[in-house]
């Protein structure tokens, strides 16, 4: 190990190197684009996965949406295709049995309407909902605040509006808050403005009024169109998805194996499923860069095999002049480690260069497509490990090859 | 210093065997300044390349230094090379990228000198050889004559015991022969072993003493003039 302290070593190499400067060249490419490779597509899916978590950033990822369809069984006496609603007793019935497994449950009504103020119009979503939402889909508020309990309890004609329907209904630099819309005929006081999520949203441009209200205004009675159910932390989401399922179909006379009466999304299988893409496309990139850099690892023992065959006249004359084999070997190694790492590091550092780039371009902003594209250290130094261990195996070829040549073959003068 | 014995070489050519070197009997003491002579193909190098353990014998006794040479391994053959043997080549060998200064403290490198000892060593060997300005030069900025000096002073820098040059001056024109030759001579009037390659007659007749050889065996083994006049 001491040749490796040696600046003679160094030296040698340096001159080695320095003599065949396309070989180095391209023996240093080859190994490049692999890590090159490695880092830039690893930093972009570490870019995309950030990005879809933040996609479903301000969504509790484990919740649950439930709604209604038609039965495709008759049951008990009932025709197959009978529609049906959920009522507030089915939302009084799971938050009393599943008190262990549900945080939040958001029962919900909507409909469309005409919205006016002064002289303008829109056609906008009207939604009856409890404050609770605003825990399950988080609200980013320009003005004013979200419904509260006071709202429901005195159902308050009061609505939270989102920004575009701000700007559609109102002046410029007039402040909404205070003001009145008529929807539906009644008069509405605004009491917030929102900033819709420019994630994955259900309810787009849309007037919150209280659930009570809208009860009472579209005579909704005990009907509820769909509910969001969160579950609390360490509940199997599935499970709990099933068991709420299974117990709505009770209460509303449907066969359990109905497959169609209710409808049921779960946001956690769903996000699952792309961070099993994500989890997919970093595999791949695994692969592809590791295949790539042992590809240039081979290339550079090749190239150092046909180097070696250049260069068996100047090993000849280095053993005549009393070069031991090992040296020899030494040095052939060692210039095949000096290039791998050589080259890794460029790799690297062109990797984390053009990760810089696509940070700068695509990964600043509301909409950045990738946040933080970035490959960890430990990573880094795996592959970086790995490159030098490959470039001493693949060194060991030429080495050896460097060595079986007698020296007075090498130096035959023809 | 050299001690041979009835030694025999075959070059396996195909299935056959080419029997280059038939029994040479051959003693060349410390101090001695020897010429091989003979014609293109009658085995001077053969034998030369045997002697610098570039090669191996088949039959017969080979001593060096009085040490009997048998299957040597190539470590141990390449550390006796370094310590006492220093070669000349008849096209120089110089490595390309080095400058002269750099090829003559090669030798010094194998023989774990630090650089810096390295280089104050080549550079009074080049001196010797009056290249002390062309020190920083490459191989091919330099003239035949020079190269050829360029590498005897670095078949010199490590102090070998014997010198062997394989028609060291084979490449040069007459007066740049007459001066690796006196070069040569200096190196053996100061106690070193040369033993040299030629197939010219003016180049022998420097030499104490001309070994013929003609097909595989020694026809002749006599003394000059320039060995008498001593
Ligand atoms: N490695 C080898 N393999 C086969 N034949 C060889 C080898 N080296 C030399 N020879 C043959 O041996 C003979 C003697 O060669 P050499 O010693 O180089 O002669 P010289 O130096 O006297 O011209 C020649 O015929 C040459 O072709
Ligand atoms: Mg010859």
């Amino acid at each position: 190990m001491k040749f490796l302290f040696d600046s003679d070593t160094w030296q040698e190499i340096y001159g080695s190197i320095r003599k065949n400067k396309v070989r180095t060249a391209i023996t240093i490419i080859g190994v490049l684009w692999g890590i090159f490779l490695l880092v830039v597509l690893l930093g972009a899916a570490r870019g995309m996965e950030n990005g879809f978590n933040k996609l479903f950033g301000n969504f509790a990822t484990n919740s649950v949406f439930v709604w209604t369809q038609s039965t495709d069984t008759p049951f008990k006496g009932f025709q197959e295709g009978r529609r049906f609603k959920l009522t507030m007793n089915d939302i009084a019935v799971l938050n009393s049995e599943y008190s262990e497994e549900i945080k939040l449950l958001a029962p919900r009504n909507q409909t469309s309407n005409l919205i006016i103020h002064d002289f303008k119009s829109g056609d906008f979503r009207v939604s009856g909902d409890y404050p609770v939402l605003d825990q399950i889909q988080k609200k980013s508020l320009l003005y004013g605040r979200f419904l509260n309990e006071n709202d429901i309890l005195s159902t308050a004609k009061v609505a939270v509006i989102s920004e575009d329907m701000y700007k559609q209904l109102f002046d410029k630099d007039v402040m909404p808050i205070g003001q009145y819309i008529k929807i539906n005929s009644i008069n509405y006081k605004v009491i917030g403005v929102y900033k819709p999520s420019n994630t994955i949203d259900f309810d787009g441009d849309c007037a919150y009024i209280p659930f009570t209200t809208f009860r009472k205004v579209y005579n909704t009675a005990n009907k509820v169109d769909w509910m969001m159910i969160t579950a609390n932390e360490g509940t199997d989401i599935e499970q709990m998805e099933k068991d709420v399922l299974l117990t709505l179909k009770g209460l509303h006379k449907v066969h359990p194996e109905d497959e169609r009466a209710f409808g049921s999304v779960n946001l956690g299988k769903e996000i699952g499923k792309i961070t099993g893409f994500i989890t997919g496309m970093q595999f791949l990139t695994w692969f592809v860069g590791i295949a790539t850099l042992i590809a240039g690892v081979f290339a550079i023992g090749n190239i150092l095999l046909i180097t070696v065959k250049e260069r068996t006249k100047e090993i000849g004359i280095r053993r005549a002049l009393g070069a031991t084999p090992k040296s020899i070997r030494q040095q052939i190694i060692l210039e095949s480690v000096f290039l791998t790492t050589i080259a890794g590091m460029l790799g690297i550092i062109f990797g984390s260069f053009v990760l810089f780039i696509i940070d700068s371009a695509f990964g600043q902003g509301e909409d950045a497509a990738l946040i933080n594209p970035t490959v960890n250290i430990p990573i880094i130094l795996i592959a970086f490990a790995t490159l030098i261990v490959l470039g001493t195996l693949i060194g060991l070829i030429p080495a050896h090859m460097a060595t079986v040549v007698k020296p007075i073959e090498a130096l035959r003068e023809e | 210093m050299i001690k041979i014995e009835q030694l025999h070489k075959s070059y396996p050519i195909g299935k056959d065997s080419l029997h280059v070197l038939k029994g040479i009997d051959l003693h060349i003491k410390e101090g001695e300044f020897v010429s091989i002579m003979g014609s293109s193909g009658s085995g001077k190098s053969t034998l030369l390349n045997i002697v610098g353990l570039l090669d191996v014998h088949d039959e017969g006794n080979y001593y060096l230094n009085g040490q009997l040479i048998k299957d040597m391994n190539e470590k141990k053959a390449a550390q006796l090379r370094n310590k006492f043997l220093g070669f000349v080549f008849q096209s120089f060998n110089l490595i390309s990228y080095k400058t002269a200064l750099e090829n003559v403290a090669l030798p010094l490198y194998y023989k774990g000198i630090n650089r810096k000892e390295r280089l104050k060593i080549a550079l009074d060997y080049l001196d010797q050889v009056e290249l002390k300005d062309w020190a920083n030069h490459l191989p091919n900025e330099l003239s035949g004559g020079q190269k050829q000096r360029v590498a005897i002073a670095r078949a010199l820098v490590t102090k070998p015991k014997v010198v062997l040059a394989d028609e060291p001056t084979g490449a040069l024109d007459s007066t740049t022969t007459d001066s690796v030759m006196d070069l040569l001579k200096d190196i053996n009037d100061k106690g070193m072993t040369v033993f040299v390659i030629t197939h010219e007659e003016e180049v022998a007749a420097q030499t104490k003493r001309i070994v013929r050889l003609k097909d595989g065996v020694i026809i002749s083994d006599e003394l000059t003039k320039a060995a008498k006049a001593v």
